[in-house]
């Protein structure tokens, strides 16, 4: 029995400590601080030093706190995708909160708090851990979602979001309950261990599978639990957004992989089947519903919602090129779609809103970079090579032909021809509508960083992904 | 110089894209320059690729030349591996001929949005080069899809009134088949290392590892399971068909070729096409041999159909463009018709045939498009009398459609004369129809040159057109030179093609050679 405390447990979540002291920081020197942004720099400098610590200990491998809390490849390679999202989110945020008039410095000490959470959830290979790492990812994002005080929708996507984030806690919690029953253990291997010694048909081992994944599912906005996330992307401020629909969605995926992949592994030929179905309904929903969207905000909400059931796909496949395709996936949409959302957050201006499709008219005329930047994030999102994009979906369907999955595989790839539709649309209005006045966009120093971050990953991981697929493909030797 | 020559085919190939890149520094308002920039990298593009022409070795049966090899992603066994054999050199040359007369012919019919223009020309230009000179598949099919994007915009930007619909019709259809080609590639890449472990010899070559290299992919053709053959078979027809297109994968061409811009359809006719028949006859036939043999009658009857359909449509269009687009649709019905006949003849007449295709089509659309900068219609009943004001195209007019006819002494007749040839040595009724569709193109072709060109002026509006300028000449000229060439003294052409089209008939017919010169009932469809 390990003891349940050591000096070193410290150093494992040093970079999680981190992250909570500049946020907490962050909420004093509110009080002293006028010029807010100044505040973002520190809850950047805040990331960098916690990015810092993380490469310090990279090769460390480490159970903490009596082997609650895993330190491997796998949780670094995650923490990582964490950092560099909320890095880009709040550079994306800097003059976005300025035009709404919403700048205050809680916005940023609770991106910190939201990433801490998610750095918990990365590296709990406990019930408990993972569920207070959760609840403190999404308690921080209801507060972000609501966070334009005076913007009804912003108010109703909170509200929304919240209530349906407790209802689906409540189900994963409830079947988190059923499996510490079935052990007696809150730890995933043993969990395991005790599913794996009961018969297949055991009705409890199937309710604790059923309710853990229909919490999941909620989190990642799979269909049929997909309805909170067109309005609850649509109300949140478009930085949240983007953090949202890359840093949030990669800690559940995070979260997913070490359940199903380690604590409900015995129950694969069951949960295999729902996946399956899961997936597909959630790539075709997501891409059908997207055609017909005009708000940018809800077309790429749906577009998120479709990715999704690409990445299920790693699951199902369930080997290590699955595996890997998920942590792959994950960190080239992390670049991809914040570089996307980056140009929506620059549509935002004193006077133009700046969400609906034609707000895009003719942007080629008057920011023909932006413009071009937005068609290689676009292509990326619909995997056109050689764009990252590509990479991620090639081993993602690599992976569902390398077991057998070609039925799944055909539909995966259909889905993806058919998404090329509604990113075309951005596109036709971007570079063959003429621009009208409502045309224009914000520039600032942090949107034209995250822009040139992005834009470089994903180019390069398209081009040389070597790197990136090794680092990926070490991330699940260790974590499995 | 030694430079130049070991790694020829990837200057050849990224030298446009260079061009490209440079042309990005321009100032967009100085349209001369750019225009000029950019015919001048078409034809320096042009030079650069002649010496594969002079420095290919005829004489080599086996092997690919000019070969380039480079790790490029280990953890995926990606390779950038190039090289070309008979058949990818003509297609090459063919693509470095089209681009700069593309280019050139743009001159004056570009007006808005140049430096884009040029720009996408030349992206696309070095798009279709990789995917001719690709020897590993996940390099080809990162070309193949590369090309989609500036094709995209060269007909949503500069095309006709519903341009917009042409081009994402022309986006979905290619990327739905790309796609399911991919899912095939995937299949052939995971099914490698099994069958390499079973075959030494296949192991010593390529490695045991998984590869995307296509060779190796040829090499254990012969071993892969009917089923196996069977589905990556479809996955791959999809993919190439509909890019050729055959029917009933057609759809999307004529309104992509009636909204293009006349460069984009020059192109799209010349080269794009040929990117699906390559396709056939470098991946399906040697990789999946089992599998083309059992798809024989299914492509034949696709192809007939292709042949007699494109032909019938096309006489009954009103517009010039349109039904140069159906006369591709009957002409490349033709080459899928030799190259499913599966002998020498036949695969000899359908490359030929290509050559052709891009030959003949291409200047019919530069013609098509010379009127139409006139006139600004391609109504056929607009038009009529031509000849009277404008000799020298009616000339130039007269002898593609002859060559597009297929009328001895010109490129059609060769590669139609070998196509019927290989098509008689299989079946006979495969030639009838073949031969019906011949008769057919000689009615539509005449009778359109015949309603525009001949007779009397009619339209006011065509008294004072101007008969071709300088420019237009040079565009022109380069084509009419290769119809007569290939027509008068195609041997060249033969002698390139004879060794890879004989080791292509092995592969997939291997006991043609040992005295079984015909495919019977039983031999398609039976089991190895």
């Amino acid at each position: 029995m390990p003891q349940f405390f050591q000096i070193q447990d410290l150093g494992a979540i040093t970079p999680e400590l981190e992250l909570a002291v500049f946020g907490m920081f962050l909420l004093i020197f509110d009080l002293l601080i006028q010029q807010k942004r100044r505040l973002g720099y520190i809850a950047l400098a805040g990331i960098a030093s916690s990015a810092l610590f993380l490469y310090r200990i990279r090769d460390i491998e480490f159970s903490a706190y009596g082997g609650v809390l895993s330190l491997d490849a796998f949780s670094i390679f995650f923490k990582l995708i964490f950092l560099i999202a909320a890095a880009l989110s709040i550079a994306i945020s800097l003059r976005y909160l300025d035009i709404e008039r919403e700048n205050h410095g809680e916005y940023y000490a609770l991106i910190l708090f939201s990433t801490m959470g998610m750095m918990f959830m990365a590296g709990a290979v406990d019930l408990v851990t993972l569920y207070i790492g959760l609840e403190t990812m999404a308690i921080a994002t209801y507060v972000l979602v609501g966070f334009l005080r005076s913007n009804q929708r912003s108010n109703e996507a909170s509200m929304k979001y919240f209530l349906l984030g407790a209802f689906s806690s409540a189900i994963l919690l409830y079947g988190m309950s059923l499996l510490y029953g079935i052990s007696g253990s809150t730890r995933f291997v043993d969990i395991a261990e005790a599913l794996s010694r009961r018969p297949v048909t055991d009705p409890i081992s199937l309710m604790a599978m059923i309710t853990v994944s229909a919490g999941m599912f909620f989190k990642i906005a799979a269909v049929p639990f997909h309805q909170w996330t067109p309005d609850a992307y649509e109300g949140a401020p478009t930085s949240i957004t983007a953090f949202m629909s890359v840093a949030v969605k990669a800690a559940s995926f995070a979260m997913m992989l070490r359940i199903f992949m380690v604590a409900l592994y015995p129950l694969r030929p069951q949960w295999v089947s729902i996946m399956a179905a899961v997936s597909v309904m959630t790539m075709t929903v997501g891409n059908i519903a997207a055609i017909t969207q005009s708000n940018l905000k809800r077309l790429l909400a749906y577009s998120s919602i479709s990715h999704a059931g690409y990445i299920l796909i790693g699951f199902i496949a369930g080997n290590a090129t699955g595996i890997t395709a998920v942590g792959l996936y994950l960190l080239i949409y992390t670049f991809t779609n914040i570089g996307a959302w980056a140009v929506i957050v620059a549509l935002r201006r004193r006077d133009v809103i700046g969400e609906h499709i034609d707000d895009m008219a003719g942007l080629f005329f008057k920011h023909p970079a932006a413009a071009v930047l937005m068609l290689i994030f676009l292509l990326s999102l619909a995997g056109i090579p050689p764009t990252a994009g590509f990479i991620g979906k090639y081993y993602l369907f690599a992976a569902a032909i390398e077991t057998g999955h070609n039925v799944l595989a055909v539909i995966a790839v259909l889905n993806a021809a058919i998404s090329i539709y509604f990113y075309l649309r951005i596109v036709v209005s971007m570079f063959m509508r003429d621009a009208t006045e409502r045309t224009g966009l914000t520039s600032a120093p942090g949107l034209s960083f995250a822009l040139g971050i992005a834009l470089i990953f994903t180019m390069v991981i398209g081009i040389y992904p070597d790197p990136f697929i090794a680092l990926a493909r070490q991330a699940v030797v260790a974590g499995f | 110089m030694e430079f130049f020559r070991q790694h020829i085919l990837t200057i050849v190939a990224f030298w446009p894209l260079a061009g490209m890149i440079v042309l990005l520094f321009f100032n967009k308002e100085s349209k001369g320059l750019i225009k000029v920039w950019a015919n001048a990298v078409m034809v320096v593009g042009f030079l650069v690729s002649l010496p594969l022409w002079f420095w290919f070795d005829r004489n080599v049966s086996d092997q690919m030349q000019f070969v380039e090899n480079f790790t490029w992603i280990p953890t995926l066994g990606a390779n950038y591996h190039v090289g070309i054999d008979g058949i990818s050199l003509l297609l090459v040359l063919l693509t470095t001929l089209l681009g700069p007369l593309a280019v050139l012919s743009s001159w004056d019919a570009i007006e808005s949005r140049v430096k884009e223009y040029y720009v996408f020309m030349l992206m696309l230009q070095a798009g279709m080069l990789g995917v001719f000179i690709s020897l590993d598949f996940f390099l080809f099919y990162v070309f193949w899809e590369v090309m989609l994007v500036p094709m995209y915009f060269l007909i949503g930007v500069w095309g006709g009134p519903r341009k917009l619909y042409a081009a994402i019709k022309f986006f979905l259809y290619t990327l739905i088949g790309s796609v399911l080609l991919l899912l095939g590639i995937l299949a052939l890449y995971f099914n490698y290392p099994t069958i390499a472990a079973q075959h030494p010899e296949i192991a010593a070559q390529f490695g045991p590892g998984s590869t995307f290299n296509v060779l190796a992919f040829q090499a254990i053709g012969p071993f892969l399971s009917q089923t196996f053959q069977y589905w990556v078979f479809l996955a791959f027809f999809v993919g190439f068909a509909i890019k050729v297109p055959m029917f009933p994968f057609h759809t999307w061409l004529p309104d992509a070729h009636v909204e293009a811009p006349t460069a984009g359809s020059v192109i799209l006719a010349g080269v794009l096409l040929k990117m699906g028949t390559y396709g056939f006859l470098r991946f399906s036939l040697p990789i999946l041999p089992w599998g083309t043999k059992h798809f024989i009658p299914l492509m034949i009857t696709l192809a007939i159909i292709g042949i007699v359909y494109g032909a019938l449509v096309a006489m009954m269009q009103p517009d010039m463009k349109k039904l140069v687009a159906y006369s591709s649709v009957s002409h490349m019905g033709f080459v899928m018709l030799g190259m499913f006949a599966l002998n020498p003849n036949g695969l000899n007449g359908s490359i030929i045939q290509q050559i052709n295709h891009g030959i003949s089509t291409g200047a019919l659309f530069l013609i098509v498009g010379m009127i139409y900068e006139r006139r600004h219609t391609r109504e056929i009943s607009q038009f009529g009398g031509i000849s009277n004001v404008m000799p020298v195209f009616a000339i130039v007019f007269l002898i593609m459609t002859m060559s597009s006819i297929g009328l001895p002494l010109l490129n059609g007749f060769i590669g139609e004369f070998a196509i019927m040839m290989g098509a008689l040595q299989e079946q006979l009724w495969w030639a009838v129809f073949a031969g019906s569709g011949i008769v057919l193109g000689a009615a539509y072709m005449l009778w359109l040159y015949q309603r525009t060109m001949l007779g009397k002026i009619e339209n006011p509006a065509n008294e004072k057109l101007a008969d071709l300028n300088m420019r237009e000449i040079v565009t022109i000229v380069p084509l009419i030179i290769m119809a007569f060439w290939i027509g008068l003294y195609p041997a060249p052409f033969f002698h390139v093609l004879d060794k890879p089209v004989n080791k292509l008939v092995e592969k997939v017919r291997p006991d043609f050679f040992q005295g079984a010169p015909r495919l019977n009932a039983e031999q398609i469809g039976a089991p190895r």
